[in-house]
């Protein structure tokens, strides 16, 4: 039996590697985006995502009170110590697989923290409250690029169909809740979650079907065990490029 | 004679407005395929750091401007005629904030 302290700690390195691995990928297309302009997007993005998951890490460190940083939690564990969903860990593919992933990760935390924002633990509801107002706006980006790409040229709409069958396969992942989210719900640290899957699936499932994009694959085999820390093989590359100079050079400073 | 294709998507021009009451100003230009990610662009490009409280996009093309050849025709008439500023006037001291 964990005490609910730990519980919180695992709740938030959820929450923080989520957002830490998703601002990394979206990192790489620095300077390689289609158009400049989308190009200072995913950067903006990329930047809002790390800003939040530096603020999760740090908190989750002084709750562990184990003498760790954000700094250490993100450069000194190994994959199987993340606790991030696989959708975020998956290669940048084209701009279309890049935005749907976004999109559909962009729905999750959208209503994950509309709800988390009204937590009992104040640090918690204030780092929230401040990334529902970016999420807000990465989900309108997204949302909008969705409605081009899918109903735009025969071409883009061949992608993003591309993109959302191969997507769909991570997305049981983010409702994998465990004891640590209904431990923390019982303490009336977060509100309940129950909702979140169906709304989920009702605004995401809105959206692609404006977007005339179909769901083929909606019984398709799941992945699952990211929140034990299984993952792809996608995640070790990633963190070697992520980790090299932390690990490098463990006393610089930037 | 070569001509180059712009594939880039339209030119929209960016005026910011950075509070209430003050003027829309131009901020510069960008990109977008529409009107509402040209807004979404220029959120990104020109009020990243919180310069903007309102945002007006105006397709480049929609716009009229004087060209380089009609600064003579244009402007120049004002110059020689100096009864059209107002440097006659005698200010009283006490009247500030001219």
């Amino acid at each position: 039996m964990k005490t609910e302290q730990e519980y919180l700690f695992e709740f938030l390195l959820r929450l923080g590697d989520d957002q830490l691995i998703l601002g990394h990928r979206l990192s790489e297309w620095c300077g390689h985006a289609p158009i400049l302009e989308e190009d200072i997007a995913l950067a903006n993005i990329s930047l809002d995502c790390i800003g939040q998951s530096s603020a999760l890490l740090k908190l989750a460190a002084e709750i562990e009170e184990k003498g760790r940083t954000e700094d250490t939690l993100a450069y000194f564990r190994e994959a199987t110590q993340f606790k991030n969903i696989q959708l975020v860990e998956q290669p940048n593919g084209d701009f279309a697989f890049t935005i749907a992933r976004q999109f559909l990760f962009d729905v999750y935390v959208y209503l994950l923290y509309e709800k988390i924002q009204h937590s009992t633990h104040p640090t918690l509801s204030g780092i929230a409250a401040k990334a529902f107002k970016e999420i807000t706006y990465h989900l309108r980006h997204s949302k909008e690029w969705m409605l081009r790409l899918g109903d735009g040229t025969e071409e883009s709409h061949k992608r993003l169909q591309n993109a959302v069958d191969e997507l769909w396969t991570f997305t049981d992942e983010l409702f994998a809740f465990d004891e640590v989210e209904n431990a923390l719900v019982s303490a009336k640290i977060i509100p309940p979650l129950i909702s979140l899957q169906q709304e989920w699936n009702e605004m995401v499932k809105k959206v692609l079907a404006e977007a005339t994009i179909k769901l083929f694959n909606e019984q398709c085999y799941k992945v699952k065990g990211s929140r034990k820390g299984k993952h792809s093989e996608h995640l070790g590359h990633l963190l070697a490029e992520m980790q090299i100079l932390a690990r490098s050079f463990p006393t610089a400073k930037w | 004679m070569s001509t180059t294709t712009d594939t880039q998507w339209q030119l929209w021009e960016i005026f910011v407005q950075s509070e209430t009451g003050a003027p829309h100003e131009h901020a510069g230009s960008l990109h977008a395929p529409d009107a509402e990610m040209a807004l979404q662009n220029a959120r990104d490009v020109y009020s990243r750091r919180g310069e903007a409280i309102s945002i007006w996009v105006v397709p480049t093309q929609c716009i009229t401007a004087t060209t380089p050849s009609d600064t003579q025709p244009f402007f120049d008439p004002a110059q020689d005629k100096i009864y059209r500023h107002p440097q006659f006037y005698h200010v009283p001291k006490s009247v500030k904030g001219l």
